[in-house]
Protein backbone atom coordinates (compact mmCIF):
# COMPACT_ATOMS: atom_id res chain seq x y z
CA UNK A 1 0.00 0.00 0.00
CA UNK A 2 1.31 3.72 -1.11
CA UNK A 3 0.50 4.87 2.45
CA UNK A 4 2.78 8.13 3.06
CA UNK A 5 0.84 8.99 5.96
CA UNK A 6 1.17 12.79 6.07
CA UNK A 7 2.93 14.28 10.13
CA UNK A 8 0.20 16.24 12.15
CA UNK A 9 2.72 19.25 11.53
CA UNK A 10 1.39 19.33 7.62
CA UNK A 11 -2.31 19.16 8.73
CA UNK A 12 -1.39 21.80 11.16
CA UNK A 13 0.33 23.77 8.51
CA UNK A 14 -2.56 23.52 6.18
CA UNK A 15 -5.35 24.41 8.83
CA UNK A 16 -3.29 27.46 9.48
CA UNK A 17 -3.17 28.69 5.32
CA UNK A 18 -6.97 28.21 4.99
CA UNK A 19 -7.58 30.52 8.39
CA UNK A 20 -5.05 33.37 7.11
CA UNK A 21 -6.52 32.80 3.66
CA UNK A 22 -9.85 33.23 4.86
CA UNK A 23 -9.05 36.27 7.05
CA UNK A 24 -7.38 37.27 3.75
CA UNK A 25 -10.59 37.12 1.44
CA UNK A 26 -12.42 38.83 3.92
CA UNK A 27 -10.36 42.02 3.94
CA UNK A 28 -8.97 42.38 0.52
CA UNK A 29 -13.27 41.94 -0.61
CA UNK A 30 -13.53 45.29 1.39
CA UNK A 31 -11.03 47.36 -0.94
CA UNK A 32 -11.62 48.62 -4.25
CA UNK A 33 -9.91 47.03 -6.91
CA UNK A 34 -12.56 47.12 -9.79
CA UNK A 35 -12.75 43.92 -11.22
CA UNK A 36 -10.24 42.34 -9.91
CA UNK A 37 -12.05 41.97 -6.53
CA UNK A 38 -13.96 39.00 -8.24
CA UNK A 39 -10.92 37.48 -9.83
CA UNK A 40 -8.75 38.03 -6.28
CA UNK A 41 -11.53 36.19 -4.29
CA UNK A 42 -12.17 33.20 -6.75
CA UNK A 43 -7.67 33.03 -6.80
CA UNK A 44 -7.65 32.46 -2.91
CA UNK A 45 -10.68 30.19 -3.20
CA UNK A 46 -9.39 27.75 -5.70
CA UNK A 47 -5.88 27.97 -3.65
CA UNK A 48 -8.34 27.16 -0.70
CA UNK A 49 -9.87 24.46 -2.33
CA UNK A 50 -6.29 22.81 -3.35
CA UNK A 51 -5.16 22.67 0.03
CA UNK A 52 -8.19 21.04 1.27
CA UNK A 53 -8.06 18.19 -1.74
CA UNK A 54 -4.50 17.78 -1.58
CA UNK A 55 -3.74 17.26 1.83
CA UNK A 56 -6.95 16.86 3.65
CA UNK A 57 -8.41 14.63 1.24
CA UNK A 58 -5.01 12.81 0.32
CA UNK A 59 -5.46 13.52 -3.25
CA UNK A 60 -1.51 14.22 -3.30
CA UNK A 61 -1.13 10.27 -2.31
CA UNK A 62 -3.96 8.67 -4.05
CA UNK A 63 -3.85 6.66 -7.02
CA UNK A 64 -3.29 7.60 -10.58
CA UNK A 65 -6.75 6.71 -11.64
CA UNK A 66 -8.46 8.52 -8.88
CA UNK A 67 -6.84 11.64 -10.01
CA UNK A 68 -8.36 10.82 -13.39
CA UNK A 69 -11.46 10.67 -12.26
CA UNK A 70 -11.12 13.52 -10.14
CA UNK A 71 -9.30 15.55 -13.45
CA UNK A 72 -12.18 14.47 -15.68
CA UNK A 73 -14.92 16.20 -13.46
CA UNK A 74 -13.06 19.06 -13.17
CA UNK A 75 -12.93 19.12 -16.82
CA UNK A 76 -16.66 18.71 -17.69
CA UNK A 77 -17.01 21.26 -15.03
CA UNK A 78 -14.97 23.91 -16.98
CA UNK A 79 -16.39 22.89 -20.30
CA UNK A 80 -20.26 23.63 -18.30
CA UNK A 81 -18.87 26.79 -17.00
CA UNK A 82 -16.66 27.82 -20.23
CA UNK A 83 -19.20 27.13 -23.09
CA UNK A 84 -22.43 28.79 -21.09
CA UNK A 85 -20.66 31.38 -20.18
CA UNK A 86 -18.82 32.53 -23.28
CA UNK A 87 -22.45 32.05 -24.58
CA UNK A 88 -24.09 34.49 -22.38
CA UNK A 89 -21.16 37.02 -21.77
CA UNK A 90 -20.76 37.64 -25.40
CA UNK A 91 -24.48 38.14 -26.65
CA UNK A 92 -23.68 42.21 -26.37
CA UNK A 93 -20.99 42.02 -28.88
CA UNK A 94 -22.25 42.00 -32.20
CA UNK A 95 -25.34 43.72 -33.32
CA UNK A 96 -27.84 41.32 -34.52
CA UNK A 97 -30.03 42.22 -37.39
CA UNK A 98 -33.84 43.09 -36.59
CA UNK A 99 -33.36 42.47 -33.09
CA UNK B 1 -0.54 -12.16 1.53
CA UNK B 2 -3.29 -11.96 3.99
CA UNK B 3 -6.33 -14.36 3.85
CA UNK B 4 -9.76 -13.63 4.09
CA UNK B 5 -10.40 -15.48 7.26
CA UNK B 6 -7.57 -13.11 9.17
CA UNK B 7 -8.94 -9.90 8.05
CA UNK B 8 -12.73 -10.31 8.70
CA UNK B 9 -13.48 -6.79 7.06
CA UNK B 10 -11.98 -8.08 3.46
CA UNK B 11 -14.55 -8.81 1.40
CA UNK B 12 -14.43 -12.05 -1.02
CA UNK B 13 -14.57 -10.04 -4.21
CA UNK B 14 -11.28 -7.82 -3.46
CA UNK B 15 -7.56 -10.00 -3.46
CA UNK B 16 -6.25 -7.13 -0.53
CA UNK B 17 -7.07 -4.92 1.37
CA UNK B 18 -4.88 -2.23 -0.60
CA UNK B 19 -7.21 -3.14 -3.52
CA UNK B 20 -10.39 -3.29 -1.48
CA UNK B 21 -9.58 0.34 0.10
CA UNK B 22 -8.76 1.61 -3.55
CA UNK B 23 -11.69 1.23 -4.84
CA UNK B 24 -13.97 1.98 -1.91
CA UNK B 25 -11.80 5.68 -2.56
CA UNK B 26 -12.35 5.67 -6.31
CA UNK B 27 -16.27 5.14 -5.27
CA UNK B 28 -16.51 8.02 -2.83
CA UNK B 29 -14.87 10.53 -5.69
CA UNK B 30 -16.67 9.20 -8.49
CA UNK B 31 -19.84 9.91 -6.11
CA UNK B 32 -17.99 13.56 -5.27
CA UNK B 33 -17.72 14.18 -8.98
CA UNK B 34 -21.95 13.79 -9.75
CA UNK B 35 -21.71 16.24 -6.76
CA UNK B 36 -19.67 18.67 -8.24
CA UNK B 37 -21.61 18.41 -11.80
CA UNK B 38 -24.52 18.97 -9.75
CA UNK B 39 -23.64 22.18 -7.47
CA UNK B 40 -21.92 23.39 -10.68
CA UNK B 41 -25.19 24.13 -12.07
CA UNK B 42 -25.97 25.85 -9.22
CA UNK B 43 -22.65 28.29 -9.24
CA UNK B 44 -23.54 28.69 -13.24
CA UNK B 45 -27.00 30.20 -12.64
CA UNK B 46 -25.45 32.41 -9.78
CA UNK B 47 -22.67 33.59 -12.66
CA UNK B 48 -24.92 34.40 -15.47
CA UNK B 49 -27.91 36.21 -13.07
CA UNK B 50 -24.99 38.13 -11.28
CA UNK B 51 -23.90 39.03 -14.44
CA UNK B 52 -27.21 40.28 -15.77
CA UNK B 53 -28.29 41.86 -12.85
CA UNK B 54 -24.76 43.09 -11.15
CA UNK B 55 -26.13 46.30 -9.51
CA UNK B 56 -29.06 44.21 -7.37
CA UNK B 57 -26.94 41.04 -6.76
CA UNK B 58 -24.03 43.42 -5.31
CA UNK B 59 -27.01 45.44 -3.42
CA UNK B 60 -28.53 42.33 -2.03
CA UNK B 61 -25.17 40.48 -1.03
CA UNK B 62 -23.93 43.28 1.09
CA UNK B 63 -26.98 42.48 2.91
CA UNK B 64 -25.58 39.57 4.11
CA UNK B 65 -23.57 39.65 7.30
CA UNK B 66 -19.74 39.20 6.25
CA UNK B 67 -18.76 38.69 9.97
CA UNK B 68 -21.00 35.95 10.45
CA UNK B 69 -19.85 34.07 6.84
CA UNK B 70 -16.36 34.60 7.89
CA UNK B 71 -16.56 32.99 11.27
CA UNK B 72 -18.75 30.27 10.00
CA UNK B 73 -15.86 29.48 6.98
CA UNK B 74 -13.73 29.45 9.73
CA UNK B 75 -16.04 26.84 12.05
CA UNK B 76 -16.26 24.94 9.16
CA UNK B 77 -12.30 24.86 8.42
CA UNK B 78 -11.75 23.87 11.88
CA UNK B 79 -14.17 20.63 11.21
CA UNK B 80 -12.28 19.94 8.59
CA UNK B 81 -9.03 19.92 10.50
CA UNK B 82 -10.19 17.38 13.11
CA UNK B 83 -11.55 15.30 10.69
CA UNK B 84 -8.52 15.35 9.66
CA UNK B 85 -7.18 14.14 12.63
CA UNK B 86 -9.47 12.26 13.26
CA UNK B 87 -8.47 10.00 9.87
CA UNK B 88 -4.66 10.35 11.16
CA UNK B 89 -6.12 8.93 14.43
CA UNK B 90 -7.67 5.62 13.08
CA UNK B 91 -3.89 5.15 11.16
CA UNK B 92 -2.06 5.30 13.83
CA UNK B 93 -4.37 2.85 15.73
CA UNK B 94 -5.55 5.82 18.83
CA UNK B 95 -9.35 4.88 19.89
CA UNK B 96 -9.58 7.56 22.54
CA UNK B 97 -8.26 10.26 19.94
CA UNK B 98 -10.53 8.87 17.07
CA UNK B 99 -13.47 9.23 19.05
CA UNK B 100 -12.46 12.60 20.77
CA UNK B 101 -11.91 14.24 17.04
CA UNK B 102 -15.16 12.87 15.69
CA UNK B 103 -16.84 14.55 18.57
CA UNK B 104 -15.16 17.66 17.72
CA UNK B 105 -16.10 17.82 14.03
CA UNK B 106 -20.03 17.18 14.84
CA UNK B 107 -19.96 19.62 17.21
CA UNK B 108 -18.12 21.77 15.02
CA UNK B 109 -20.99 20.86 12.10
CA UNK B 110 -23.42 21.90 14.58
CA UNK B 111 -22.22 25.12 15.55
CA UNK B 112 -22.16 25.64 11.80
CA UNK B 113 -25.42 24.58 11.26
CA UNK B 114 -26.76 26.60 14.42
CA UNK B 115 -25.00 30.04 13.07
CA UNK B 116 -26.98 28.96 9.66
CA UNK B 117 -30.29 28.78 11.39
CA UNK B 118 -29.80 32.40 12.90
CA UNK B 119 -28.98 34.04 9.29
CA UNK B 120 -31.90 32.48 7.64
CA UNK B 121 -33.86 34.00 10.76
CA UNK B 122 -32.59 37.17 10.27
CA UNK B 123 -33.70 36.75 6.51
CA UNK B 124 -36.92 36.09 7.21
CA UNK B 125 -37.11 39.03 9.75
CA UNK B 126 -35.82 41.33 7.22
CA UNK B 127 -38.27 40.82 4.63
CA UNK B 128 -35.68 39.12 2.31
CA UNK B 129 -37.40 35.60 1.92
CA UNK B 130 -38.60 35.78 -1.86
CA UNK B 131 -42.59 35.76 -1.26
CA UNK B 132 -45.13 38.24 -0.77
CA UNK B 133 -43.74 40.08 1.67
CA UNK B 134 -40.46 40.25 0.26
CA UNK B 135 -38.78 43.79 0.21
CA UNK B 136 -35.14 44.78 -0.52
CA UNK B 137 -34.81 48.53 0.28
CA UNK B 138 -33.03 50.76 -2.34
CA UNK B 139 -33.83 49.30 -5.55
CA UNK B 140 -36.62 49.44 -7.96
CA UNK B 141 -36.16 46.10 -9.32
CA UNK B 142 -37.60 43.38 -6.38
CA UNK B 143 -37.67 40.97 -9.15
CA UNK B 144 -33.56 40.64 -9.94
CA UNK B 145 -33.18 40.94 -6.11
CA UNK B 146 -35.60 38.22 -4.88
CA UNK B 147 -33.73 36.45 -7.81
CA UNK B 148 -30.29 36.20 -5.30
CA UNK B 149 -31.93 35.65 -2.54
CA UNK B 150 -34.11 32.34 -4.03
CA UNK B 151 -30.15 30.90 -5.00
CA UNK B 152 -28.99 32.09 -1.88
CA UNK B 153 -31.37 29.99 -0.18
CA UNK B 154 -31.21 27.05 -2.12
CA UNK B 155 -27.28 27.07 -2.52
CA UNK B 156 -26.69 27.63 1.26
CA UNK B 157 -30.03 25.07 1.70
CA UNK B 158 -28.78 22.94 -0.21
CA UNK B 159 -24.91 22.76 1.06
CA UNK B 160 -26.54 22.14 5.12
CA UNK B 161 -28.60 19.58 3.97
CA UNK B 162 -25.21 17.84 2.83
CA UNK B 163 -24.13 19.09 6.25
CA UNK B 164 -26.87 17.49 7.92
CA UNK B 165 -25.97 14.25 5.97
CA UNK B 166 -22.18 14.74 7.37
CA UNK B 167 -23.29 14.53 10.40
CA UNK B 168 -25.14 11.45 10.37
CA UNK B 169 -21.98 9.96 8.53
CA UNK B 170 -19.93 11.31 11.89
CA UNK B 171 -22.51 9.36 14.32
CA UNK B 172 -22.33 6.59 12.07
CA UNK B 173 -18.18 6.53 12.42
CA UNK B 174 -18.48 7.60 15.85
CA UNK B 175 -20.79 4.14 16.82
CA UNK B 176 -18.31 2.12 15.09
CA UNK B 177 -14.96 4.03 16.58
CA UNK B 178 -16.87 3.25 20.08
CA UNK B 179 -17.35 -0.30 19.19
CA UNK B 180 -13.63 -0.47 18.16
CA UNK B 181 -14.31 -1.28 14.62
CA UNK B 182 -11.48 0.86 13.30
CA UNK B 183 -7.53 0.71 13.32
CA UNK B 184 -4.61 1.00 11.44
CA UNK B 185 -5.56 -2.27 9.58
CA UNK B 186 -8.95 -0.74 8.60
CA UNK B 187 -9.85 2.39 8.41
CA UNK B 188 -11.81 2.69 4.92
CA UNK B 189 -14.73 3.91 6.42
CA UNK B 190 -13.55 6.83 8.20
CA UNK B 191 -11.51 7.74 5.34
CA UNK B 192 -14.10 8.11 2.74
CA UNK B 193 -16.26 9.58 5.04
CA UNK B 194 -13.39 12.17 5.70
CA UNK B 195 -13.83 12.49 1.93
CA UNK B 196 -17.42 13.93 2.06
CA UNK B 197 -16.89 16.02 4.80
CA UNK B 198 -13.81 17.96 3.05
CA UNK B 199 -15.90 17.86 0.11
CA UNK B 200 -18.73 19.68 1.66
CA UNK B 201 -16.10 22.11 3.27
CA UNK B 202 -14.93 22.88 -0.02
CA UNK B 203 -18.46 23.79 -1.58
CA UNK B 204 -18.96 26.55 1.21
CA UNK B 205 -14.92 27.86 0.38
CA UNK B 206 -16.92 28.91 -3.17
CA UNK B 207 -19.97 30.43 -1.79
CA UNK B 208 -18.55 32.75 0.63
CA UNK B 209 -16.84 34.25 -1.42
CA UNK B 210 -19.66 34.29 -4.28
CA UNK B 211 -22.16 35.00 -1.62
CA UNK B 212 -21.14 37.56 0.46
CA UNK B 213 -17.98 39.09 -0.46
CA UNK B 214 -18.15 39.85 -4.19
CA UNK B 215 -19.56 43.12 -3.87
CA UNK B 216 -18.34 44.56 -0.18
CA UNK B 217 -15.90 46.86 -2.27
CA UNK B 218 -18.76 49.05 -3.48
CA UNK B 219 -19.70 50.33 0.07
Amino acid sequence: MQEHSTSVTTYAAVFISLLVLTAATSLVATVDLGPFNVVVALFIAVVKMMLVALFFMHLRNSTILTKVVVGGGMLWLGILLLFSLSDVLTRGWLPVPGK
Amino acid sequence: MASHTELPELREQFETPEQQKEISTLGMWTFLVTEIMFFGGLFLAYSIYRHEFAAVFGLASNQLNIVIGAVNTAVLICSSFTMVMAVHAAQIGSRKALIIFLILTILLGGVFLGVKAYEWNEKFEQHHVPGPSFHLAGTQQQGPAQLFFSLYFTMTGLHALHMVVGEGLMLFLLWGAIAGKYGPHYYTPVDIGGLYWHFVDIIWIFLFPLLYLIARHQH
